[in-house]
């Protein structure tokens, strides 16, 4: 289903030559494909096992950079598809590159290598802390652990905030409709449906109207 | 720290807790952690199914760990799953939230996703993405203040709190590998400075 947007696979050495001519994002002739759907595997596997926190710098650096399956412009257009739709953006953008270049299987195959390993490594990591959970110091360094883990989420929080400076709506708007999101979700512990449902959809009819055509 | 609740899962109680998660993977725009907040409010709120230190430390433990946030999930399934009773209603718990927070999102994604980079320039899909923008950094803020709720009273855990409050000021300022910061939290909660 995504074969228009397909490269021929058969000539990755002209294209590889092409590559050092040109810079890298100059055209979708110069990107290579992933070779099997063993390559695709291990490939989202390795870059999984890198990720630790921000996964779109090492997705941008493995993907574009190392492998050339996407060019700079590909990765920032699929990027954004991966954060509208509902999911993990890096899982996301695994199956949509898995889907590109051998459909149903290399979108399986890319989501098998992004969980299979690292979540056998993060169950060994809970079952080790199972066996030490009453060991105080243990306890002590999850707590350490956890409260610098909430100051990671909310220091993205404000990192992704300066985004909010190119948004149609205005930054007036932004925040209007932001703060009293985060005080149902996280003050009130209101149900998520009901705050994208409703504040969601006003956010949206109100970018549709600012985004005149 | 609350202690572990002991459970006895029927097996409607594993059907409501993959439903929420088939609900919630369809609403996770923005990512699983996201949804964090909502996770906590129905599986620690509502259930009683986890303990506030289990939610945290599934979050912390996948934080710590490479590979997607997601994996959080896998644990927070894992920990009802013990909770429970032993280790076989663990994987269950494992395979039920991640195959709920997972299958609905990338099975629409897969769909929606050439159709979606058809008609990027749609005004329509414009408005969709960009409109989400303020909803989804409120939701951020959301999950980081609840996680921070998790470090007890400011009064007395006022230790706790300035190092949270240090790691936004650093991460926020400075160009620092997060793994570090973790690990300064693991070294200061060992010996008992926070």
């Amino acid at each position: 289903m995504f074969a228009t947007n397909q490269s021929d696979p058969k000539q990755p050495e002209k294209d590889a030559s092409e590559q050092r001519l040109s810079p890298p994002s100059a055209n979708t002739n110069d990107r290579l494909q992933p070779k099997s759907l063993a390559d695709l595997f291990i490939s989202f596997s390795l870059l999984a096992l890198q990720g630790f926190g921000g996964v779109i710098a090492i997705a941008q650096h493995e993907l574009v950079e190392r492998k050339r399956w996407m060019t700079r412009e590909e990765f920032v257009e699929e990027w954004s598809v991966a954060q509208i739709m509902p999911g993990p953006n890096i899982v996301n953008l695994s199956v949509m590159l898995g889907a590109r270049s051998f459909g149903l299987p290399g979108a399986m195959a890319a989501l098998a290598g992004m969980i299979a390993l690292p979540l056998v490594l993060v169950l060994l990591l809970g079952l080790v802390y199972a066996q030490y959970s009453t060991h105080p110091n243990v306890i002590g360094a999850l707590r350490g652990m956890g409260a610098v883990a909430a100051g990671l989420v909310i220091a993205t929080g404000i990192k992704l905030s300066s985004a909010l400076k190119t948004n149609p709506l205005g930054i007036s708007l932004c925040i209007v409709l932001s703060v009293p999101c985060f005080i149902g979700v996280a003050l009130m512990h209101w149900p998520l449906a009901y705050m994208l449902l409703g504040l969601g959809v006003v956010a949206c009819l109100l970018a549709y109207r600012k985004l005149k055509p | 720290m609350s202690a572990a609740p002991i459970l006895t899962m029927q097996w409607t109680g594993w059907l409501s807790l993959f439903a929420n998660y088939l609900a919630l993977s369809a609403l996770s725009v923005g990512g699983a952690l996201a949804t964090a907040p909502e996770m906590h409010r129905y599986l620690v709120v509502q259930q009683h199914w986890l303990s506030e230190a289990q939610f945290n430390s599934s979050i912390a433990i996948a934080q710590a760990a490479p590979g997607p946030n997601v994996l959080f999930v896998a644990l927070l399934g894992w920990n009802i799953g013990l909770n429970a009773g032993g280790t076989a209603r663990a994987l269950l718990g494992v395979l039920i939230t991640m195959t709920g927070i997972l299958l609905p999102s990338t099975t629409l994604c897969y769909l929606v996703a050439h159709w979606l980079h058809r008609n990027r320039e749609q005004r329509a899909v414009r408005a969709f993405r960009q409109g989400m923008g303020p909803i989804v950094v409120a939701l951020v803020f959301a999950t980081g203040w609840i996680l921070a709720k998790g470090n007890g009273n400011p009064a007395t855990d006022w230790r706790l709190w300035l190092l949270t409050a240090a790691t936004v000021l650093i991460l926020w300022r400075c160009k620092i590998h997060l793994l570090w910061l973790l690990a300064a939290g693991a070294i200061l909660g060992w010996f008992g400075v926070v």
